[in-house]
């Protein structure tokens, strides 16, 4: 047999060294800072998503006392921030940031393994950018189409952006789709190739299966988006017909006739549902990481985890039309697409389950990433019930388009991620830059976050079955609408504008501290996977000096009884484990029970 | 190496070199990641196709459907296309057997074939809208041009694939990676055959 040489050792593969800023900084090709540039671009349009929806709530929670914001205005705001959250924020940041980042960390390789198509990625994403921000300056401004594009309206003249803004989003999302494929290529082939010795598919860390599943699911969901910008893009242009019927618009009929927009909301979802678990899977990885580690357990049922992550991805193809109930689609239909969505709750509740039972006796330390981490699980359990409310045909149809869909998709899909975010952020980022955050700013921020967003949404579930709609600038006066509503609707904006400022602590404490904070600790937290275990901190080019690391076990060997130290690094070799005084050799967990 | 054994081994309980559980080795992927990366990519272009396909399917049932007239220069085309695909394998064959005069003469004839296609669909584009077929007058034109255009796009796309082999054979320096690249500039033009037929099938009997 002939012996296995890593990839990232073979001769052709050692990369050069840059040294000039511009190779180093802009166009550089080492994943860890392709992954920081990735971060900083979508926390920056994640701040201005972040600035609309407080103006948002700021005509919301006191109508008509903004003049500046008028009903165009709105739907333009509704529509850029939902778009941005969840494709410039959400999906770049967990897969361009985080997969970037840790993908060849985690797994021992020195980089991806195309450096340059990695580069390229950053780059397609930053001009994606640049399109939609450009959107908010051409004449009509950006497009006010609802984050979900529907056809006709959104490109009939009566609504906002209907000429230069929604073909600017339509650019840009093709652009986006061409930067993820380019990304996403580079991390699967880096996670089935490129790992070092030892790594075995079993023994990587939650966090990769998470991005690595995550990838699968852009890669094959993101053309749904794709195709549908495309077709639209020529009804809008050419006057093609393949989603616009024949319709009058402002009295005027338009030149199309005979097209499907129902077709567009089966394509649109076929690609928005997988969207969701994008965003969820690669959350749901870096969170397990983050409670293992500083409850100083190992992860429980490690496998069902991963079994958890690849059935929630292959069933997430088959859920799409529970979005399309009100669309007026046969009962069979629906009550096939209500079975799925409930089959899809059962391994995301076990792995609920199983982050509970980690807790369940850890040794837990209430570190920021820790409180970050829990929070999350009160905001995805939350989030997750809800949404079994709405899965069900019948009690989706009084509640569709209302507040409580807001509430329950925010908890979920909003909130939830974020949290985990912040988890990741905090947890990484004296890996990422070599210093340690100010503790006590970042614990205000989690409270403040953790509180301030339930003031925001759990009223909304009330205003919800109460029958308030979504996306309305303001409601007029209604039979159902109480004045009560409006103090309510008051207070979540005060809610809202508390938790949006609250945010700026965040920035504050990350720039400070990357230049002034104190020096960290090459593994402050005692974690067992391998870019704690780095020859420099933050890890120089190629990552691992000159030899590459040997894995010798899977990444939660934590608190194991006979150990000193209550964690075991996967690049320590078995004999080298220090043991407590009278306890035996060191042996690999339940190799007792086995033997 | 079955997906299942993979899935079931018991990161805690083995080292890998225990004889019940998985060595390293068993667990990669072998093969180089070029490849496995251009499998993922067709697997992207088939999805995007698939998905056309798919709403194509949809929008002919409504009653406005109007199917084109048949070209002969498809066939033509489609003749023209399959030989630049044959032309590359045997490109990829050549190399394999030492006849290195043939390999230059081989990617460059496949360039050419590939133009002519391409040309050749521009044709037919420009037929069609002589004879007033044009893009928006009805969806089965809408699909015949965009279809049309977006397998023509993907093959010129492959102008990377086929640049990145062409510096290969004509340095020559890595007799290794040059094979790899022939194969995979041949193999990413025999998928777009296949879609290629996909879609004329598509176009011809609806
Ligand atoms: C403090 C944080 C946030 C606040 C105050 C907020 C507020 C709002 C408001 C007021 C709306 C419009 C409601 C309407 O009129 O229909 C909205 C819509 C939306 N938000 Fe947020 N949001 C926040 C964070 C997020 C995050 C993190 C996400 C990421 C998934 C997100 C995704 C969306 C989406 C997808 C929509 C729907 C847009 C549409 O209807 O087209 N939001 N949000
Ligand atoms: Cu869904």
């Amino acid at each position: 047999m002939t012996t296995y040489i890593p990839i990232a050792d073979r001769d052709e593969e050692l990369h050069d060294h840059p040294h000039s800023f511009i190779t180093k900084w802009v166009f550089s090709q080492d994943h860890k800072v392709i992954a920081i540039q990735y971060g900083c671009t979508s926390i920056f349009v994640g701040l201005i998503a972040l600035v609309l929806s407080g103006l948002m709530r700021l005509q919301l929670g006191y109508p008509d006392s903004f003049a500046f914001i008028d009903p165009a205005d709105y739907y333009q705001f509704v529509t850029m921030h939902g778009m941005i959250m969840v494709v410039y924020l959400l999906t770049a940041l967990f897969l361009g940031g985080f997969g970037n980042y840790l993908i060849p960390l985690q797994l021992g390789a020195r980089d991806m393994v195309f450096p340059f198509l990695n580069m390229l990625s950053y780059w397609f994403f930053f001009i994606s950018v640049l399109i939609l921000l450009a959107s908010f300056l051409v004449s009509g401004g950006p497009t006010g189409a609802g984050w979900t594009l529907y056809p006709p309206q959104a490109i009939l003249r009566g609504t906002p952006g209907h000429d230069m803004g929604i073909t600017l989003m339509l650019a840009s999302l093709a652009v986006f789709i061409v930067a993820f494929t380019m990304g996403g290529l580079n991390y699967v082939t880096t996670v089935l190739q490129a790992r070092t010795h030892g790594m075995t598919l079993m023994r990587m860390p939650l966090s990769i299966w998470g991005i690595f599943v995550a990838t699968i699911l852009g890669l094959f969901a993101f053309p749904a988006l794709f195709v549908s910008a495309v077709m639209m893009v020529f009804d809008k242009i050419v006057g093609t017909s393949f989603f616009m019927p024949a319709i009058l618009s402002l009295g005027e009929a338009v030149d199309h006739k005979g097209g499907s927009p129902i077709l567009f909301q089966h394509l649109f979802w076929f690609f928005g549902h997988p969207e969701v678990y994008i965003v969820a899977l690669p959350a749901f990885g870096l969170v397990s990481d983050v409670i293992s580690t500083h409850a100083r357990k190992n992860i429980f049922g490690y496998r069902m985890m991963v079994w958890a992550i690849v059935a929630i991805g292959a069933l997430s193809f088959i859920v799409w039309a529970h979005h399309m109930y009100v669309s007026g689609m046969n009962p069979y239909f629906g009550f096939f697409f209500a079975f799925t969505t409930l089959v899809i709750a059962v391994p995301t509740a076990i792995k609920v389950y199983n982050w509970v039972l980690t807790l369940w006796q850890g040794n837990i330390r209430l570190t920021v990433p820790m409180l970050f981490a829990m929070g999350f699980i009160f905001t995805f359990v939350h989030g997750g019930l809800t949404g079994i409310f709405l899965g069900n045909v019948t009690i989706d149809l009084p509640l569709s388009d209302t507040y409580f869909v807001i509430a329950h998709f925010h908890m979920v899909m909003g909130v939830s991620p974020v949290l985990v975010l912040f988890a990741s952020l905090y947890h990484w980022f004296p890996k990422m830059s070599g210093k340690m955050f100010n503790q006590t700013m970042a614990k205000v921020h989690f409270w403040g976050t953790f509180l301030g967003t339930y003031a925001i949404y759990l009223p909304m579930h009330y205003l919800g079955f109460l029958g308030v709609p979504r996306r309305y600038y303001s409601y007029g006066t209604t039979d159902f609408i109480p004045d009560s509503a409006q103090t309510l609707n008051a207070n979540i904006t005060n809610a809202a504008i508390f938790v949006g400022i609250i945010q700026m602590l965040f920035i504050i404490n990350m720039v400070w501290s990357v230049f002034k904070g104190k020096k960290a600790d090459p593994n402050p937290w005692e974690a067992t996977t391998l870019e704690w275990q780095t020859p420099e901190n933050p890890p120089g080019h190629g990552n691992w000096g000159s030899k590459l690391p040997v894995v010798y076990r899977w990444a939660y060997e934590y608190s194991v009884p006979g150990v000193k130290a209550d964690f075991v690094p996967q690049t320590i070799p078995p004999e080298e484990v220090e043991m407590e005084e009278g306890a035996g050799p060191y042996i690999y967990r339940g190799e007792e029970e086995h033997a | 190496m079955g997906l299942f054994r993979i899935l079931t081994e018991k990161p805690w309980l083995h080292s890998p070199q225990t004889p019940e559980g998985l060595t390293f080795e068993e667990s990669q992927i072998s093969g180089s990641p070029q490849k496995t990366a251009l499998l993922f990519f067709m697997g992207v272009v088939f999805a995007v196709f698939g998905l056309f396909i798919t709403a194509y399917f949809i929008r002919m049932e409504l009653d406005d459907w109007r199917p084109m007239p048949e070209s002969t220069l498809l066939w033509i085309n489609t003749l023209v296309l399959f030989l630049a695909s044959v032309v590359l394998q045997l490109t990829y064959n050549a190399l394999n057997s030492d006849r290195a005069n043939f390999v230059k003469l081989g990617l460059l004839a496949g360039a050419l074939l590939t133009a002519a296609f391409v040309a050749g669909q521009y044709t037919v584009w420009q037929q069609m809208n002589g004879q007033g077929y044009l893009i928006n007058s009805n969806p089965a034109n809408a699909f015949f041009y965009v279809l049309t255009g977006i397998h023509a796009l993907h093959l010129l796309g492959g102008l990377w694939v086929w640049t990145r082999a062409g510096i290969r054979v004509w340095t020559g320096t890595n007799p290794e990676k040059e094979r790899l690249a022939v194969e995979l500039c041949a193999l990413y033009w025999h998928f777009l055959l296949l879609v290629w037929l996909v879609v004329f099938a598509l176009l011809s009997y609806t």
